[in-house]
């Protein structure tokens, strides 16, 4: 154990809410993103509540049907934008710098920059439901014509998008350029964690999607106050056209999501598995091939709309070529597991579990993937099963199982292990029964964004607002688990893990020191 | 502090230039918010966002210069950014490749549709798909180089040769004078440098006054305006977001020449002056784009 500096939180740094506000550390700013990240899955999270204390019977009983419509659109923005993404840059400023032997990130006060817009944009989404007409309420999706009939919250709502867009465009170019130009003396390209592998592609993906969002809101707003015809067939313009430029976005936008959660995934399975990865060349180059399907499966979010037949099996084909890298990692992460020394602490559990469901969600994503099946399929409940296996069960698994697996790293303290796997089985079993009732919901027709349905769906929704309500609560005890290990938890070994290897548990502290490596190791 | 020189990249205490830009960033939106919903005093709080945003840049960009002048800056530091610029630049790339997706998905595909087929039978019969269009409903195509009356529901579209062609000069001419200018730079000719600088933010202003003058005549004597349906639509956003670059651009390389005046820069480390450079090269390349498939073709 070399390098243990001596605790440094640097002499005559403001403190208190100014420390917060101003900082340029890449340790605080991660913190500052995972609170932000986590008060923004409450948010999302109650919101959900709301739509499945509507849906738990048929008929109209807790909220009107336009105030329904505001809700399961504010639900997907909060989500995607302020809690999934920003846990991920969350996790990239805590562990990029440490595990490629970094000082801090390149560009510390662009790093705080960052962070700060997304109070911006979260206030303006949130309060958005509080103008005349209430929230945007078109789906996160933002399709004309709709979307430019709307009121005022469709304007905040394009200009939150902005700011988030702005956001991530920075942290994603902060991230790339600390990948590229600060690691350590013989940390090659090839050696270093796929956490940050998977980090480096995400970022370009980012850099490359999000400005073409922001370019298709900037039409939406001039096609609704400024009088073009970009989404108007009488102009000459196409409302599918925004379908095209948004789900160019959009699709890359899931692997955005995903790929960082592949990385966390692919450095805590090793640990408790006490075996090297299996296949990590593989594992990059699925990755990057993952990336670079992304950006030509996009209209297969759009089978619906009427396209030409060799169009549509282009897109089919594509969209099923993804799983093949895809496979390579499930496989890999199988393989690392095969004959291992395995135990199973929170972050492992969360990280099986996240093989497992996340997998399923691949399947029905193949199913979906199928033309004519997605014509069947298309806006049901099916869809949303799916994208919620990915998402929940894929990226914010991902998510618990990164915070327990570095939470002793960060805080140098450890969490209770009997509530976190309380969380864990808490979280998966209601996790399946919100979530796979979906599935049988969707084969018989139900449509998505609906407040009402017929009485042949009543059962299982109600299970699932069932499934909801607990899975929900189950979250608090994540709040629990965070506060308790702060406040209280045991004195963590620096090794915390004895099967993890990359730089973080091998040369630094827990909790590191203010500038994770003033001294670059060498790397072997 | 010294434990932030211990390593040799350079990492900056706190900073309260973040939080003003998140200041300045939320009333700019809120006012656009406002403005474009016809709220009174919505130009008000633009104005407002838009005087901190540059009292911000000022006073960041005043930071990063003094700490570069003060040579704290490494090859490292130097190198984060290259590759930071780089990126920004792709950005500022994918977001007018949006756009020109949009022109293009117009011109091959939704305009074409709306003139033959099921479509323009049952829409709107007759309707001819040709580029340039207003659409179906939009103002009618009169033919390159027609004065069309006031309040005629009719466009003429802007025709390649003329302003746009000794546009597409001027920018060009801009992209050697600047070379030459780093030329100057480089031999440690002030005098060129400070010369050939001011030249080519001179050729800056005279685009933005073209374009200016271009815009002026399109709205008052063409009948081109952004709601001449597709071809209007494309035409102002297009052209507009590269004017508006070319604005920052042009600004990017007055602050350069102040500190070329100042005395900034050293023959051997200049990368401020070099990443403007770049940055108006970029701008140079998208209005290639811009004349070809907007104007010419």
């Amino acid at each position: 154990m070399e390098a243990t500096h001596a605790q440094d939180h640097g002499h005559g740094h403001p403190t208190g809410l100014m420390r917060w506000i101003t900082t340029t550390n890449h340790k605080d700013i991660g913190t500052l993103y995972l609170w932000f990240a986590f008060i923004m899955l409450l948010a999302g999270g109650c919101l959900a509540l709301l739509i499945r204390a509507e849906l738990f019977q048929p008929g109209m009983q807790v909220v009107t049907p336009e105030f329904f419509n505001q809700l399961t659109t504010l639900h997907g923005l909060i989500m995607v934008f302020g809690a999934i993404m920003p846990a991920m840059v969350g996790f990239a400023n805590w562990q990029v710098p440490m595990m490629i032997g970094a000082p801090d990130m390149a560009f510390p006060r662009m790093n705080n920059w960052s962070f700060w817009l997304l109070p911006v944009a979260a206030i303006m989404l949130v309060s958005s439901f509080f103008v005349p007409g209430g929230a945007s309420a078109g789906g996160w999706t933002m399709y004309p014509p709709l979307f430019l009939q709307g009121g005022i919250s469709n304007d905040m709502t394009i200009f939150a998008v902005h700011i988030l867009g702005i956001s991530s465009i920075m942290g994603a170019i902060n991230i790339v350029t600390t990948i590229l130009n600060m690691r350590a003396p013989g940390m090659t390209m090839m050696k270093m964690p796929l956490f940050v592998w998977t980090w480096l592609i995400t970022a370009y993906l980012l850099i490359a999607v999000m400005p073409v969002l922001a370019g298709t809101v900037t039409m939406l707003l001039t096609d609704r106050h400024f009088g073009t015809n970009f989404f108007n067939a009488a102009g000459g313009g196409d409302p599918v056209m925004f379908q095209h430029i948004f789900w160019f976005f959009g699709h890359p936008e899931v692997y955005i999501m995903i790929l960082p959660a592949f990385g966390i995934v692919s450095q805590v399975i090793p640990a408790f598995a006490r075996k090297p990865l299996f296949g990590y060349a593989s594992m990059v180059y699925a990755t990057g091939s993952i990336a670079i399907l992304s950006f030509i499966v996009w209209a297969h979010h759009m089978f619906t709309t009427g396209m030409p037949t060799s169009a549509q099996l282009f897109f089919m084909y594509a969209t099923m070529l993804i799983a093949v890298p895809t496979g390579v990692k499930v496989f890999n992460w199988v393989a690392t597991m095969w004959r291992g020394s395995m135990t199973f602490e929170t972050p492992m559990l969360f990280a099986i579990g996240f093989v497992c469901l996340f997998t399923i969600g691949g399947f029905t994503g193949l199913v979906l993937a199928i033309t004519p099946v997605d014509i069947q399929l298309q806006d049901t409940y099916y869809v949303v099963a799916h994208f919620h296996y990915v998402l929940v069960s894929g990226s914010l698994y991902a998510i618990f199982a990164g915070v327990y697996f570095w939470l002793p790293k960060w805080t140098g303290r450890m969490y209770d292990e009997k509530l976190g796997k309380l969380h864990f089985w808490l979280s998966t079993i209601f996790f399946n029964i919100l979530f796979f009732p979906m599935h049988f919901l969707g084969l018989a027709g139900m449509p998505r964004r609906i407040p009402d349905y017929a009485l042949q769906f009543a059962d299982f929704n109600a299970l699932a607002t069932i499934g909801a309500f607990g899975f929900g609560l189950s979250q608090l005890i994540l709040l629990v688990v965070v506060l308790k290990c702060i406040k209280s938890g045991a004195k963590a070994a620096d090794h915390t893990w004895e099967g993890a290897d990359s730089l973080e548990w091998t040369h630094l502290s827990s909790p590191p020191p203010y500038h994770s490596f003033v001294t670059p190791p060498v790397v072997k | 502090m010294s434990d932030h020189q211990a390593g040799s990249y350079y990492l900056p205490e706190p900073s309260g230039w973040p939080i003003v830009g998140s200041a300045a960033v939320a009333l700019l939106t809120s006012g656009l918010v406002m403005w474009s919903n016809h709220i009174a005093s919505g130009g008000w709080v633009i104005l407002a966002g838009l005087l901190v945003l540059f009292y911000m840049m000022f006073g960041w960009f005043g930071t990063v210069i003094a700490e570069s002048e003060s040579g704290k800056y490494d090859q490292q530091v130097d190198r984060s950014f290259r590759w930071g610029m780089s990126w920004f630049i792709f950005s500022e790339v994918m977001f007018f490749a949006a756009f020109f997706g949009a022109l293009f998905y117009m011109r091959v595909l939704s305009v074409p549709w709306l003139g033959e087929g099921d479509t323009n039978a049952m829409l709107w019969e007759g309707f001819k798909a040709t580029w340039p269009t207003a659409g179906p409903l939009g103002a009618e195509n009169i033919g390159f180089g027609k004065e069309v009356a006031a309040g005629a529901n009719q466009f003429s579209p802007m025709e390649a040769l003329g302003i746009p062609a000794i546009n597409t000069l001027i920018l060009l001419t801009s992209g050697v004078t600047l070379t030459v200018a780093h030329w100057g730079l480089k031999k440690g000719n002030r005098g060129q440098l400070n010369l050939w600088l001011a030249l080519t933010v001179l050729l800056g202003v005279v685009f933005l006054g073209l374009q200016a003058y271009e815009y002026h005549h399109a709205y008052t004597k063409m009948g081109l305006t952004l709601g001449a349906g597709a071809y209007g639509a494309t035409f102002f956003m297009l052209t507009g977001f590269h004017g508006l670059h070319v604005t920052i651009g042009t600004i990017m390389l007055a602050v350069i020449l102040v500190r070329c005046l100042k005395g900034h820069f050293k023959p051997e480390s200049h990368f401020a002056f070099e990443a403007v450079s770049w940055y108006w090269h970029f701008v140079d390349v998208v209005w290639l784009g811009l004349f070809v498939f907007v104007y010419w073709l």
